[in-house]
C-alpha cells in the first residue's frame, strides 16, 4: 500500500446532517476514504446509504441549508476543500475535480451542440481561444471514442444515442485534465452491452490521464469489473474497505457477505437466495450501536450498544464489525 | 407437460404518423411463436426497445396483437367476444417494474386491492378475508391496510402489487422487471417471495428482464429477444452454458464481473472507436435495407452474404442429444 501522504484525496471523519424542522437526518456519520492517483475506488451501497452525499461533498455542491457538515475534512493535495470559499472552490470544481452523472440526458443541455458544451469548459477554466478550444474538443471526442473527424461536435444531444451521450459527458468531464473524477452510477441507465464499453472507457482514461477515480455504484458486479479498491457503505458509515481481490475473495463484514450471496445466477437455481431481512434504515432513525445489528445474523448485545470502529484486520483490509470474519449458518 | 399458452406468429405493429402526415408503422414484435408450459417459468431477455414489453402486453390482450394467434389453455383469445375475454382476464395478471406508478396514490392499500374483487362482485366478507390472507402471505401486516402507498418502502409496495395481482386467483402472471427498481438486499427478498408463491399457487410465470443472471436463476426456459424477434430459445442451463447466437454470447459476455467474461469474441467494440463501429453498422444497415436480411446483421461479427439475402428462421438445433434439447437458434452461422 502507498504511504498515507501520497493520497490524492482524503476524506477524514466526514459527518453530514440534513435538518428539516426538528428532524435531523445524519446522512454521513464519520466516514474515512482515501483515493490515490491511477486508482479506481469503488463505493458500493444501497439507496439512502450516503453514496451520493459523499460525492456532492467532495465536489462542493452540498445544498446548505438543509445540509450541514458536522465533522471532518476533505483534503485534496493537502488543501481542505471544506475550508474554501465558493470562489476558490470554483477553481477546483470542473478544473481539478470533475464529475460524471448517472443520466447523461439530464445533464447535457439540449439547446447547445456537444462542441459548445465542451468548449465552454475549456474557455472558462483554461482560457483557451475559440479555435484552440475547438481543436482540443475534437481531440477529446476522439479520446472517448466518438470519432476524430469531429462530426459529433456539431450534433445536438438528441441526435446521440444513450451510450454516445454518456461518452460526450465523459469528454466534458475530462476536458480540463482533472486529477480526480467522480463517476456516480455512470452506467445504471444504460443497456448491458453499452455498460461494459463505458466501464472499459473509464478504465482506459484513468490510465491515460493518471486520475484518481471515485466510482459509485449499487451493483457489486459493476464494481468488481472496474474498481481497484472497494469500500462498502451502510447507513452513512464505511463498513468494509479493501483491495478488490481481497474484498471479493474474503468479505469480512456480514453485510458485504450477504450482499454477495443475494445475487441470483444460474448456478444457484433451485436454491433459496440468502436475504437480508428488513431494509436500509432511514437517516433520521439510525439504530443504536452498529447500524446493521437489526438485520445481522451475528448480532449480540454488544452490537446493540457499541458502534464498531473501522479496524484493519489484515494488511489494508478493514471492517467495522465486532464479529468481522466470523461465519454463520445460512 | 401441457402448454398453458401458445403464441403463434405474433406481430404487433404500432401505427403512427410521421412528419408531414405520412402514415408509418413500427413493428415492435415481428413474428414470435413460443409456448409456455403449465406451472413453468419463461424468461424473456433483451435490451431496452427490443419489444419485450409489447410482446407481453400482446399476450395478455392489453394491446391485442396485429396478427397471430394466442391460445390460452386451449382457447383462442382472438376469437372471443369482449365479454368472454373479460372472463379470461382474471386468470392473467401483470406486475410492473415501478410499484409507485402501479398503485393509486389516493387509495389506501385495502381499497387498491379490493378494486378487482368488487368488479367481480365478490361479497365484502370474502373480500376482506382474501385481502387479509394475501397481505400476510407477502409479509405485510394486515393492520397496515388503511395506509397509503407513500407510507411504504419500495420493496413493501412491490409486495403489495404482487398481493393485488393474486387477489384474482390467476394462473398466469407476467412479471415485467419486477425487481429492477429495488435495492440489492430487497431484490433477493422479492425473488424468494415469487418462488414461494409460484409453488404455493402453482403459478405460471413469464419473467421479463434485461438481467440474464436473474432470469437464468428464476426460469426454466429463456428466450432472447432482439428487434422484435426471438433469436435464441433454450432451457436455462443450456442457454447459459452453450449460447449459440452471437447476440446471446454478447449479452452473456457483457454481464459485469461475471464468470462468462472470458472467451468473448466480439467485445472488441471498446477498443475500436465507437464511430468506426457505427460506420460499419450504418453501411451494413444500408446493405440490409429493402431486403430480408437477418435483423442482427448490422451488428454481427460473423455476418456475410447469406445473412443479407435471407433472414434466418428459428430452428431446432440438435446439440448431440438423443432427446430433443429444445435449443432453438435463428442464425445461419451456427
Amino acid at each position: 500500500m502507498m504511504a498515507e501522504n501520497q493520497a490524492l484525496l482524503k476524506v477524514e471523519n466526514l459527518g453530514v446532517c440534513f435538518t428539516h424542522g426538528a428532524m435531523e437526518a445524519h446522512a454521513l456519520r464519520g466516514i474515512d476514504l482515501s483515493f490515490y492517483r491511477e486508482e479506481i475506488h469503488g463505493l458500493v451501497g444501497e439507496s439512502g446509504s450516503g453514496k451520493t452525499v459523499t460525492s456532492t461533498c467532495i465536489i462542493g455542491l452540498l445544498p446548505s441549508p438543509p445540509g450541514k457538515y458536522t465533522s471532518g475534512r476533505i483534503l485534496f493535495n493537502g488543501v481542505n476543500l471544506l475550508g474554501l470559499s465558493q470562489a476558490q472552490m470554483r477553481t477546483y470544481r470542473g478544473r481539478k475535480i470533475a464529475m460524471v452523472f448517472q443520466e447523461p440526458s439530464k445533464y447535457l443541455n439540449p439547446a447547445f451542440k456537444i462542441g459548445e458544451q465542451i468548449t465552454e469548459m475549456l474557455r472558462l477554466h483554461l482560457n483557451m481561444g475559440k479555435e484552440q478550444a475547438r481543436e482540443r474538443a475534437k481531440e477529446l471526442l476522439g479520446l472517448v471514442g466518438l470519432g476524430k473527424d469531429g462530426r459529433v461536435l456539431d450534433s445536438y444531444p438528441h441526435e446521440l444515442s444513450g451510450g454516445m451521450k454518456q461518452r460526450a459527458m465523459i469528454a466534458i468531464a475530462i476536458s480540463c485534465n482533472p486529477e480526480f473524477l467522480i463517476a456516480d452510477e455512470p452506467t445504471t441507465a444504460l443497456d448491458v452491452t453499452l455498460q461494459l464499453q463505458i466501464l472499459s472507457l473509464i478504465k482506459k482514461l484513468k490510465d491515460l490521464l493518471g486520475m484518481g477515480v471515485l466510482f459509485i455504484s449499487h451493483d457489486l458486479g459493476v464494481v468488481k469489473e472496474v474498481a481497484d479498491r472497494v469500500s462498502v457503505i451502510y447507513a452513512g458509515r464505511i463498513v468494509e474497505t479493501s483491495t478488490k481481490g481481497k474484498l471479493f475473495d474474503n468479505p469480512l463484514h456480514p453485510y458485504t457477505k450477504l450482499l454477495m450471496l443475494s445475487i441470483p445466477d444460474a448456478r444457484r437455481r433451485g436454491q433459496r437466495l440468502a436475504t437480508i431481512p428488513g431494509r436500509v434504515p432511514d437517516a433520521d432513525a439510525t439504530p443504536s450501536g452498529c447500524a446493521f445489528h437489526p438485520r445481522c445474523p451475528l448480532a449480540d448485545d454488544r452490537c446493540k450498544t457499541e458502534n464498531p470502529e473501522l479496524k484493519e484486520k489484515e494488511n489494508g483490509h478493514a471492517a467495522a464489525c465486532h464479529h468481522a470474519g466470523e461465519s454463520w449458518k445460512i | 407437460m401441457e402448454n398453458l399458452i401458445e403464441c403463434k406468429d405474433i406481430v404487433k405493429i404500432f401505427r403512427g404518423r410521421g412528419i408531414g402526415g405520412a402514415s408509418r408503422g413500427f413493428k415492435a414484435v415481428d413474428g414470435i411463436s413460443i409456448s409456455i408450459k403449465k406451472t413453468g417459468s419463461y424468461g424473456l431477455v433483451g435490451e431496452s426497445g427490443c419489444g419485450k414489453t409489447s410482446f407481453a402486453r400482446s399476450i395478455l390482450y392489453l394491446d391485442p396483437p396485429s396478427s397471430g394467434k394466442i391460445i390460452y389453455d386451449g382457447t383462442e383469445l382472438g376469437a372471443l367476444s369482449r365479454k368472454e375475454l373479460r372472463g379470461f382476464r382474471k386468470r392473467m395478471q401483470i406486475v410492473f417494474q415501478d410499484p409507485n406508478s402501479a398503485l393509486n396514490p389516493k387509495m389506501n392499500i385495502h381499497d387498491s386491492m379490493s378494486e378487482g374483487l368488487i368488479n367481480r362482485k365478490v361479497p365484502e366478507a370474502d373480500r376482506v378475508k382474501r385481502i387479509k390472507e394475501l397481505l400476510e402471505l407477502v409479509g405485510i401486516s394486515y393492520s397496515y391496510r388503511n395506509r397509503y402507498p407513500h407510507e411504504f418502502s419500495g420493496g413493501q409496495k412491490q409486495r403489495i402489487v404482487i398481493a393485488r395481482a393474486l387477489t384474482m386467483d390467476p394462473d398466469f402472471i407476467v412479471l415485467d422487471e419486477p425487481v429492477s427498481n429495488l435495492d440489492v438486499s430487497i431484490q433477493a427478498q422479492i425473488i424468494n417471495l415469487l418462488s414461494d408463491l409460484k409453488k404455493e399457487f402453482s403459478l405460471t410465470y413469464m419473467f421479463i428482464s434485461h438481467d440474464l443472471n436473474l432470469v437464468s436463476y428464476m426460469c426454466d426456459t429463456i428466450g432472447v429477444m432482439f428487434k422484435g424477434r426471438i433469436v435464441e430459445e433454450a432451457p436455462s442451463e443450456l442457454l447459459v452454458s452453450d449460447p449459440r447466437h452471437p447476440y446471446t454470447r454478447r449479452l452473456l459476455a457483457s454481464i459485469p464481473g461475471g464468470a462468462q467474461r472470458s472467451g468473448a469474441e466480439d467485445m472488441t467494440a471498446d477498443e475500436e472507436s465507437v464511430e468506426t463501429l457505427a460506420t460499419r453498422v450504418a453501411s451494413r444497415h444500408k446493405e440490409a435495407q429493402g431486403v430480408k436480411a437477418c435483423p442482427y446483421y448490422s451488428f454481427c461479427p460473423l455476418g456475410d452474404g447469406e445473412c443479407v439475402s435471407s433472414a434466418p428462421m428459428l430452428r431446432d438445433i440438435d446439440g448431440g442429444h438423443v432427446v430433443p434439447s429444445g435449443h432453438k437458434v435463428s442464425c445461419h452461422k451456427v
